[in-house]
């Protein structure tokens, strides 16, 4: 059972972002409002680290095998991909490298590289 | 064999939990970046729907549980964050001013292609949020009048290449610093590249999922005005 309450908790948060990204006119998904609000509610000790620790562990650990069934969805958009297929290919390589490195470098030129290096 | 496949309603769950099993396993046997199981397991199931000549969206159907489980997992992302509010409290500025620099370069950047390559204005503003969270990239791209398929291939394209290339990066940039690390992942690929993240180790997963959020919330506010700036 303390799974299963472990799992009610977390669909909980995600029915509250739901609520928020229905009532409130941003273009804020509902998954990071449950994710800020399950932070808030964590650190205001309304919801204790235990009560969701081992299930939320669990949905994190298999983030990664999540994502397969949307990513194979590439394959309907070839044509799409194709008809622009150089610029696309510049955003995804070489612009994606720059914003790693920009954030990357930056964050740790500011943090100090030997902290917790 | 069509028959059953649509009268089952998990096959698809198995063969995603299969083929990301067999990643896991031939990642760890090579320790290859390429051997990524999330990189492999997609190209696995693109192989297996062409040569079996099974539709993409019956496949999607029957793999829907574990889709759906993906909001839960998200929301699930406060559990690093607050194991790691310590860190991410002294760090802030560090992290907010790392984000912020990254998010602007994205933008930058994807305006600059978009001048060179003269693209039309539906294919420009469907890159602009390319390096943030399908959720709100799509949307933020429908908004200004982009392709929200174009979009969605771009922004998973663009975690793929994040999730697969995070660790290499990071050695060829000189990143060593697990926050700035985390914040590198998270800003440049959003969710799927902070799968990776997650795995490298609790710091940098923690440092992603905030990435997210917050790359995620500035792209949204940046997006309209970058798009005021293109023909």
């Amino acid at each position: 059972m303390k799974y299963l309450f472990q799992f009610l908790r977390i669909l909980v948060f995600c029915l509250l972002g739901e609520l928020l990204h229905f009532y409130v006119p941003l273009p804020i998904p509902a998954s990071i409002y449950g994710l800020v609000l399950l932070l808030l509610a964590l650190k205001a000790g309304i919801v204790k680290l235990h009560q969701v620790k081992e299930t939320a562990n669990f949905l994190t650990g298999i983030f990664t095998l999540l994502f397969i069934p949307g990513a194979a969805g590439v394959m309907e958009l070839w044509d799409l991909l194709e008809a622009n297929w150089l610029p696309l290919l510049i955003a995804l390589v070489p612009v994606t490298f720059l914003v790693f490195g920009v954030s990357g470098r930056v964050t740790q030129w500011i943090a100090g590289r030997k902290r917790h290096a | 064999m069509r028959d059953f496949l649509n009268s089952s309603s998990v096959w698809g769950a198995v063969v995603t939990i299969a083929v990301f099993a067999l990643g896991s396993f031939l990642h760890k046997k090579t320790k290859a970046a390429w051997c990524n199981p999330l990189f492999l397991g997609s190209i696995f199931v693109i192989v297996l729907l062409s040569v079996l000549k099974i539709p993409y969206q019956d496949y999607k159907q029957s793999a829907s549980a574990l889709t759906y489980l993906l909001f839960p997992a998200t929301v699930s992302l406060a559990v690093p964050l607050y194991e790691q509010w310590e860190l991410l409290k002294k760090n802030l500025l560090a992290i907010l001013a790392g984000i912020g620099t990254g998010v602007f370069t994205s933008i930058g950047s994807i305006l600059l292609l978009a001048w060179g390559f003269r693209l039309d204005r539906a294919c420009a503003v469907s890159l602009l949020p390319k390096s943030v969270t399908t959720a709100i990239g799509a949307d933020v791209a429908v908004e200004l009048g982009g392709i929200a398929a174009l979009t969605t291939a771009v922004i998973i394209l663009t975690g793929i290449v994040g999730n697969l290339l995070a660790v290499s990066l990071c050695r060829v940039l000189g990143i060593t610093n697990p926050i700035a690390k985390g914040v590198a992942i998270g800003t440049a690929s959003h969710a799927i590249g902070t799968s990776k993240a997650l795995e490298i180790g609790q710091i940098e997963g923690a440092m992603s999922s905030l990435s997210i959020a917050v790359a995620g919330i500035l792209t949204a506010i940046l997006c309209p005005m970058a798009a005021g700036l293109l023909r």
